[in-house]
């Protein structure tokens, strides 16, 4: 296998060493078939073993592994150095975060968010195991599947000046799992989740810039998600006010 | 009862964001455009109000406020609101697709289909506006 | 810092952990549990299985589940602990059902099941071909409905802790921080997955390094059966993705380079859906007999799922047309999957009795880390999710019962344990020591020894090779030099920590296999090639000593089902 050789400017930031994140160059040679996360453990096992980021399953589904690839957000274990060659290439952290060391960023603010809107399957009354399953029609299972495909990666948080300029914008992810759990027809935990989902750090945060969508790479569609719940949402506000009546 | 969690600290740095992150990129820089599109329509549409309330003042004040609009300036100004109009219009409808489930029966309509069919709708209705007015 | 105590500590937040930290606190509404997991649990491992998860749900029965999962195992499991699966995965799938698993529908509203290999009917449940990754998030999305669990994201075991003969809780490193404290608790469980990276060629993430299975064997636990290693006989080459056997319960074909179906020759009744051990050693045989194609990274058959058309494809395999259209440039829809055998799984593991207790007084384990026995000498696909749950629930139960009649262990001592521990890594990591060896050195030497001792087939020879090897390995290991020697996030020392535990579990595993003189399931030696009930229907255990391991062995539990010839 013929191989090149590219340079990659890769971010480090050292806390205990530096105030600020600096850039450091590498040169290397690469086989036609390595992606960006092949590079960086190239680096790390052979190079220089402080380089530090995360990553786990090389197969593109655990999420770890998203990182800033010439100014987008990526999963490095999908982006191919060959899509890239000659030029150089810039790894940087995931934009937005905060950074806790080289290309890790800090993600426990997701986290909270995730718990806040109520991600699990709500009823007021459980059915005994031993009825069985909940019957769902494979349509009534389209309905909500795209919006549960989200591996948490937080490439669509990455992609969001919103989210950039206001950190408590629930963000891209969370709403589409809220509205993941809200289509579902076994749920019934809409109101729950609706009082986050409409708060002022909720959809109407978003001004529809479509990035999330642009760069999700399961294809999860959160600005879809997030402006079906903005319709949705004016829409009950509009029956209550129209016929206060008709809901109690 | 209530879990502690494990407390700790690390820290962390935060990265300025540069005022000009939305000349970066043709994406961003797009939707800024259109953020800034409300301005110009907002802006068109109190000039607007300001006629209407002229109007009511009698034909003599509303002529001559018609005279002024004649002007360069602001013949540029509404050319420029025009075209943002125009665009912000087409976004919103072009993702009409995506916001909007239409069922007929089982069948979901694919978004392209309403999307055509919302920007079809929004043609059809400036068409039907320009000719009641210039006719 | 003040780490809080906890009545259950889990260790992993894989299927098995989140599924014995909800079993956990359900169990008792005073208790606390807390899951320590070295990646946030999403990332789990559990995350990356695709085709489907057997239970008995439909028009079946779990004696033929049974039987059937007895006879993949070339009737080394154990049959009491088989029987109680079959049983308990019927309600687990429910269960998960009930928190929001999206399990695909038949169209009248029931849950799907497709055939799989070994299983002598349709019993295996699906969410596409990500069912791994659903069945994760459903459990990870539902454990943060309770207040009781408190979460160590990015927090990595060091070292399990004892007091008076019981465990008492772990040392575990504060990635994000760098900090060793010790983490109180009444009893542990131990839920940290397989060992796949001991060899290059893997499925395996990069954190399946068989972390829980060292800790309990330098703890004075057993490790059981460790000689048999699952080899799937559909990776994609060079990465080593899996193509998951889905790929053919949907009707795929596996195709030499003469055009034929070959394993007609091997498994002729069940064909390409055979159990995985023959699978793989039909591929060695065809490539012996240079049936086989020659690729950049070695020889490869094709995997045909053309014929099975592009809407079926997408609605069941959109994860495989995804990876192989990614990473080999090859869309299924229209030309064959190269794929050759690819180690996958482990089945030996941590030995426990069918409430996942093991020897060591508070200490459980569950999952791939663990080792019941139900999978004996070769694990049926799809028996794996089902396992994570059903142990991971009775590991979570179990766990809750023996902590309340314990007491927490003295601060005092455990924070003496957390020095020690703190001590210890900093003296042979931290601190610079002209040492000569890099961890990534090693860690390659040691895959490159794995693969020449324990590949698909296997002789004398080769495995005392790797044994030798290992043992000097195990040398430079202490010559080890990270080039980090900071504290936030140095995935270097932690590295450094994992390639020990490698090594521990590879000398056991290496030894397992040399001593057990014979054939069954996937483990296969050319020099001993019937299986023999008459010396070797026991399980192994391995022990470790300073001389190396010291292996015993346990009989089988056999119930119902005497052993047999396994035909396919
Ligand atoms: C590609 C692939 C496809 C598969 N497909 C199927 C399938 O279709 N059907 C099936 O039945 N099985 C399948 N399997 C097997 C099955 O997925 C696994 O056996 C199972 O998911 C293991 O789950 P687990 O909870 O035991 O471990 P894991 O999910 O691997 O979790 C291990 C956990 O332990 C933690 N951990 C490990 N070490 C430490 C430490 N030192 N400190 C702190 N935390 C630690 C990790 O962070 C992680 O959270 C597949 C496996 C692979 C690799
Ligand atoms: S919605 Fe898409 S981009 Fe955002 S976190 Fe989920 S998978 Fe990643
Ligand atoms: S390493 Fe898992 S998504 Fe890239």
């Amino acid at each position: 296998m013929s191989a090149k050789k590219i340079t990659m400017r890769v971010t480090r930031y050292r806390p205990e060493q530096e105030d600020a994140p600096t850039e450091q160059a590498y040169e290397l040679e690469f086989p036609d078939d390595w992606v960006v996360l092949d590079a960086l453990n190239y680096i790390k096992d052979d190079v220089d073993g402080t380089l530090t980021f995360r990553w786990s399953c090389r197969m593109g589904i655990c999420g770890s592994c998203g990182m800033m690839v010439n100014g987008e957000p990526k999963l490095t274990c999908a982006a191919f150095l060959r899509d890239y060659y000659p030029a150089e290439i810039r790894v940087e952290p995931l934009q937005y975060f905060p950074i806790i060391r080289d290309l890790v960023i800090d993600m426990t603010d997701f986290l909270h968010k995730l718990k806040a809107i109520t991600p699990w399957i709500v009823r007021d009354e459980e059915k005994p195991l031993a009825e069985g399953e909940y019957l769902q029609t494979p349509a009534q299972l389209a309905d909500y599947k795209q919006f549960s495909m989200c591996i948490n990666c937080m490439l669509c948080y990455s992609a969001c000046p919103v989210y950039g300029h206001e950190p408590e914008f629930i963000g891209p992810a969370a709403i589409a799992l809220a509205h993941r759990y809200n289509l579902d027809s076994r749920d019934e935990g809409q109101e729950a989740r609706q009082q986050v989902i409409a708060s002022s750090e909720g959809i109407w945060d978003c001004t529809l810039v479509g990035e999330c969508t642009e760069v999700c790479p399961k294809r999860v569609d959160p600005a879809m998600a997030i402006q079906r719940t903005k319709v949705a949402t004016t829409t009950e506000w509009a029956k209550s006010m129209l016929m206060p009546w008709g809901k109690q | 009862m209530k879990q502690p969690e494990p407390e700790y600290t690390y820290p962390t740095y935060h990265r300025p964001i540069p005022a000009t992150w939305w000349l970066r990129d043709r994406k961003y820089f797009l939707f800024m455009m259109r953020e800034l599109s409300s301005f110009f329509i907002a802006v068109f549409l109190l000039i607007y109000l300001y006629g209407l309330s002229l109007l009511s003042k009698g034909q003599a004040a509303y002529g001559q406020f018609q005279e002024t609009l004649r002007s360069g300036g602001f013949t540029l100004f509404f050319v420029v609101a025009f075209i943002f109009a125009v665009y912000h219009s087409w976004t919103w409808w072009s993702i009409m697709g995506k916001v909007q489930v239409v069922r007929l029966g089982d069948h979901k309509v694919p978004e392209r289909v309403i999307t055509a069919v919302a920007l079809a709708g929004w043609v059809v209705a400036s068409a039907v506006v320009l000719f009641v007015f210039t006719r | 810092m003040d780490v809080p105590k906890h009545d259950v500590l889990i260790v992993g937040g894989g299927g098995a952990g989140l599924r014995a930290a909800i079993a956990a606190v359900e169990a008792d509404e005073h208790i606390t549990v807390g899951v320590v997991s070295k990646v946030y649990p999403m990332r789990s491992h559990t995350v990356s299985a695709e085709g489907g998860t057997a239970a008995a749900v439909r028009e079946d029965n779990t004696d033929s589940h049974a039987y059937d999962t007895i006879k993949g195992s070339d009737f080394l499991a154990d049959q009491d602990a088989v029987e109680i699966f079959v049983k308990e995965s019927i309600d687990e799938v429910i269960q998960l059902e009930h928190w929001g698993c999206p399990w695909s529908r038949d169209p009248d509203g029931l849950m799907s099941v497709r055939t799989f290999g070994g299983m002598s009917v349709d019993r295996t449940l699906f969410c596409s071909d990500k069912t791994g990754f659903h069945m994760l998030h459903t459990l990870y999305q539902t454990a943060l409905k309770y207040d009781r669990i408190a979460w160590y994201d990015e927090w990595f075991v060091t070292s399990l802790l004892k007091d008076d003969g019981k465990i008492c809780g772990v040392t575990a490193l504060n990635v994000r921080s760098g900090a060793i404290d010790a983490i109180p608790a009444k009893a542990v469980i131990l839920c940290t997955g397989g060992a796949g990276k001991l060899f290059a060629f893997t499925t395996n993430a990069s954190i399946k390094t068989g972390d829980g299975m060292a800790l309990t064997y330098r703890a004075g636990g057993p490790l059981k059966d460790m000689e048999f290693v699952q080899y799937h006989p559909t990776g994609l080459p060079g990465t080593g993705i899996l193509i998951t056997e889905a790929s053919r319960s949907e009707g795929g074909h596996m195709i030499n380079r003469e055009g034929d179906r070959y394993l007609s020759a091997y498994t002729p009744e069940r064909m390409e859906l055979g159990p995985r051990d023959m699978l793989s050693r039909a591929f060695i045989q065809e490539m012996r007999a240079n049936r086989v194609f020659e690729g950049p990274y070695g020889e490869y058959v094709h995997l045909d799922i053309r014929h099975l058309g592009e809407e079926l494809i997408m609605e069941r395999l959109p994860f495989v047309r995804e990876l192989a259209t990614e990473y080999v440039g090859i869309d299924p829809v229209y030309e064959p999957i190269p794929v050759r055998p690819v180690v996958h799984y482990m089945m030996g593991g941590i030995h426990t009795d069918a409430n996942a207790k093991t020897p060591v007084d508070g200490l459980y384990a569950a999952g791939e880390a663990a080792c019941v026995s139900m999978n004996g000498a070769n694990r049926l696909g799809s028996n794996s999710l089902s396992e994570i749950i059903v142990f991971g629930a009775r590991s979570g139960k179990a766990a809750v019962e023996y902590a309340s009649e314990q007491e927490f262990p003295e601060a005092n001592t455990l924070s003496q344990m957390a020095q020690a521990e703190k001590k210890r890594i900093e003296e042979q990591f931290l601190k610079p020591r002209n040492g000569n060896e890099r961890v990534a050195t090693i860690r390659r030497d040691l895959q490159l020894a794995m693969e020449q001792g324990a590949g698909i087939y296997r002789t004398e020879e080769e495995m005392k090779t790797a044994c030798e090897a290992i043992r000097k390995l195990l040398k430079r290991y202490e010559q080890v030099e990270v080039d980090d020697k900071s504290s936030v996030f140095n995935t270097d020392l932690i590295a450094a920590l994992e390639l020990g535990y490698m090594l521990d579990v590879a000398e056991a595993l290496a030894h397992s296999a040399l001593l057990r003189e014979e054939s069954r399931g996937s483990h296969a030696r050319e020099d001993f090639t019937t299986r023999d009930d008459e010396r070797f229907l026991q399980h192994s255990l391995a022990y470790q000593t300073p001389e190396g391991p010291r292996i015993e062995y346990l009989p089988v539990s056999i119930t119902r089902w005497q052993p047999e010839e396994r035909k396919y």
